[in-house]
């Protein structure tokens, strides 16, 4: 007997009973974190997504009220623990922002670099994991490798190899030195052909590709209108890059290009990450070329930065300074005022809004997280794809939990 | 297992011994990775460091395979009931490891939201500290649970059914607790 | 035009407090006009993008006059141009429009700020808690919440080795 009309209408209808719903962590390997998904599926296929979050939430906002502008720093540190030093470097730079410190050309060029090596080392994890996800594990075994050589970079620089606290208002912890430097190039040098390995290993890979072309579309006017920044919007072909629309640190001199893509898919995202890491390699080479020499902190003179160490064992006005810095009840005066300052971290744009009060601490201290925007956009683009395209989809968007729930 | 009725004066050490080598040689743990020390746990698990040396490299994520819990991360209120269920899921004998600062202790994050110490709401074995601890020390600390166990593990876990008291810090101090809300019902009835 | 001119020119009674701190626009507006500039900022001046929501406590502030301040942070994606829009609202029932119809971003951005500060959207399609659990009641930042919580974190069922 045919298809009556009333009978399609029936299967149309919402609430169909051979609808299942899949409950998705919030402990799940390919989450990598903490996420939560309630999927509704007809057989393979994901009708509908709904998103639990908050399953990391630590009250990191709630803490920025109670600490100082240094102390904060190994507060945000934890936010994106994939590259914890691009947290540091942005929190810095509103607070400084906020105070209207304007730090020295060395310590800019010295950041630069580290947010650079930070691209470096969040998009060697998500390529990574992105295959790791998919099955192939070799990717992700050599990403890592770099990764470790990051860490060690990174540590010789501030004695920390994960969790730096390594910024400081007005400049650093330590003036690193032209082994640190050379260090750095030898790590460029072996990560070329890594790099290159990865591409080969994965970029025409059939299996990779057909995984992920064509899943999670996102087209351009939803990232705007959603709010996605970062290599996710770029892309969907938003060619937008705080680094070139509102530069800060030393990017106004440096050369390098935005990478963009068209498709906005899985693929093109994997793609531009690739791609920017070659771009951030270009431009850790000229920075390293041009670090200019000079004191790293700003003058101890403004009050803000503690004095060298031998003025403050040898003399009584170095001591006197130094507590002035570090007392909790002294510190340095700051404006009444509220600010919004953001950098392109790896993930997008990164913003905090500061309300200060006058005293060393931020009345309110607001992240704005790419995550929790980027996240919001996941239903919306896993509608229709397959099952198994949900951790290709969530690889892809890059999601720390941390960051997501603060 | 019949065993399970034999009465407590019966020791049998020798099989003991060789339950316990066999067990502290095949650890598969389940990482209970939330936060930045899950990251760390990876590092140990991939190239350089190498977690398969110690016999403890198959992470299974199904909490029904697994007799090591590696809990790395803060956990949060919303998430320690997820932590307690995936504890009962797992099958006896098995262990528990709190890697961190924050699942020891709460770390920095004396917050609102966060649980001070997972080992006030499940048995803990063995804490690896640092903020994160670096592979090595997780490493050690992995070698210092397979002596543990060498050591004091029997056939039939009877060392388990004595521990009835959770061996962490009570998970309040209730007079905290009564302090705590004195000072708010204070403060409520100021404004 | 600039961005204040057309603003002015099209709420010519209304008192838009303009200000600026280092490169941040900023202007303030009174609560009942919200969606009528927001619309109009959208619609007329470009700013396709909310970048960024959030509230502020005046409570412990000196010389603060309202409770809560409501942060916009509007992005030009053509020229690059940000404007940081601001509103206050009071107890009891602090309140607003939703923006959901304007920019999709603003669905978490404002289930963020009713979690975090119990300021209702009206006209939100699904304001529900986002990251505390549902049978949290307090609103953990405002200002009169205490840090350490009130307690809440210590209060679940201990399992013992014993009867695992
Ligand atoms: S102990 Fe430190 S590294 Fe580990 S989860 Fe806590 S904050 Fe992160």
């Amino acid at each position: 007997m045919p298809f009556e009309v009333s009978d399609l209408a029936e299967m149309d209808a919402p609430e169909k009973e051979y609808l299942w719903t899949l409950n998705f962590g919030p402990q799940h390997p390919a989450t990598h974190t903490t996420l939560r998904l309630i999927l509704t599926l007809d057989g393979e296929t994901v009708i509908n997504a709904l998103p639990h979050i908050g399953y990391l939430h630590s009250g990191f906002e709630k803490l920025g009220e109670h600490l100082d502008f240094n102390q904060y720093v190994t507060i945000v540190d934890r936010m994106n623990y994939i590259s914890p030093l691009a947290n540091e470097i942005s929190w810095h730079h509103a607070v400084e922002k906020l105070l209207g410190i304007e730090i020295t050309p060395r310590c800019k060029y010295l950041r630069t670099i580290l947010a650079e090596l930070m691209r470096l080392h969040d998009h060697l994890l998500n390529v990574g994991t992105t295959g790791l996800d998919l099955g192939a594990f070799t990717a992700f075994l050599y990403a890592f490798y770099q990764r470790e050589k990051i860490y060690d970079i990174v540590e010789s620089a501030s004695g920390q190899r994960f969790h730096t606290s390594y910024t400081r208002v007005g400049g650093v912890m330590f003036d690193v030195n032209n082994a640190w430097v050379d260090k750095i190039r030898d790590f460029l040098k072996g990560f070329m052909p890594v790099h290159a390995e990865v591409h080969r290993l994965l970029t025409r890979n059939r299996i990779f590709i057909d995984r992920l072309k064509g899943v999670g579309y996102l087209s351009g006017e939803d990232c705007i209108n959603m709010g996605v920044t970062g290599p996710l919007a770029r892309a969907s072909g938003v060619l937008r890059d705080l680094r070139k629309d509102e530069p800060y640190l030393a990017y106004p001199d440096l050369d390098f290009k935005i990478v963009a893509a068209k498709d906005g898919d899985c693929y093109a995202r994997y793609l531009v990450r690739m791609q920017e890491m070659l771009e951030s390699v270009k431009i850790i080479e000229q920075c390293l070329d041009n670090i200019p020499e000079g004191p790293v902190n700003i003058d101890a003179q403004t009050h803000i930065v503690p004095p060298a160490k031998p003025s403050v064992y040898r003399s009584i006005e170095g001591l006197i300074q130094h507590f002035e810095v570090m007392m909790p009840n002294r510190g340095y005066e700051t404006p009444r005022e509220e600010i919004y300052a953001a950098t392109e971290s790896p993930n997008g744009e990164l913003g905090y809004y500061i309300v200060g009060d006058g005293s060393p601490r931020s009345y309110r201290a607001r992240t704005r997280p790419p995550s929790y925007i980027h996240f919001a956009v996941f239903p919306q683009i896993i509608k229709g794809h397959q099952l198994s395209d949900v951790v290709a989809v969530l690889g892809s968007l890059n999601i720390i939990a941390a960051e997501l729930d603060r | 297992m019949a065993m399970k009725d034999k009465p407590d004066n019966i020791f049998m050490t020798t099989l003991d011994a060789a339950a316990s080598w066999a067990r502290s040689n095949s650890l598969w743990p389940m990482p209970f990775a939330t936060a930045c020390c899950g990251i760390e746990l990876m590092a140990t698990a991939s190239s350089r460091f190498d977690l398969a040396r110690f016999g403890a490299e198959v992470m299974r994520f199904s909490p029904r395979q697994c007799d090591l819990m590696i809990v790395a991360g803060r956990v949060v209120m919303k998430m320690l009931p997820v932590l307690q269920r995936i504890w009962l899921q797992m099958p006896e004998p098995k262990w528990c490891i709190s890697m961190g600062a924050c699942a020891c202790t709460g770390g920095v994050f004396d917050t609102y939201a966060v649980v001070q110490g997972v080992d006030r709401f499940i048995p803990v074995d063995l804490y690896v500290p640092g903020c994160p601890p670096r592979p090595e020390q997780l490493m050690a600390g992995i070698i210092a649970l397979q002596d543990k166990i060498r050591h004091g593990g029997t056939l039939n876990g009877t060392e388990f059914a004595k521990r009835d008291q959770s061996n962490g810090p009570t998970p309040y101090d209730s007079d905290e607790l009564i302090r705590i809300r004195e000072a708010n019902e204070k403060l409520i009835s100021l404004n | 035009m600039s961005t204040a001119e057309a603003l002015k020119a099209k709420f010519p009674e209304d008192e838009l407090v303009f200000s600026e701190f280092r490169d941040n626009h900023r202007v303030a507006v009174p609560a009942a006009k919200l969606m009528p500039i927001l619309s109009m900022l959208k619609s007329e001046c470009g700013f396709d993008m909310l970048a960024e929501l959030t509230a502020v406590d005046y409570l412990e502030y000196e010389g603060a006059t309202d409770r809560f301040g409501v942060v916009y942070v509007l992005l030009n994606n053509t020229s690059g141009e940000r404007l940081i829009l601001k509103t206050f609202v009071n107890d009891p029932n602090p309140s607003l429009p939703s923006v959901y119809s304007l920019w999709k971003s603003a669905d978490w951005l404002e289930r963020e700020v009713y979690d975090m500060f119990g300021i209702t959207f009206a006209g939100h399609p699904d304001l529900r808690r986002i990251l505390m659990p549902d049978e949290f009641t307090a609103f953990p930042l405002r200002k009169d919440y205490p840090l350490k919580g009130r307690g809440e974190r210590h209060n679940f069922p201990i399992v013992t080795r014993a009867d695992s």
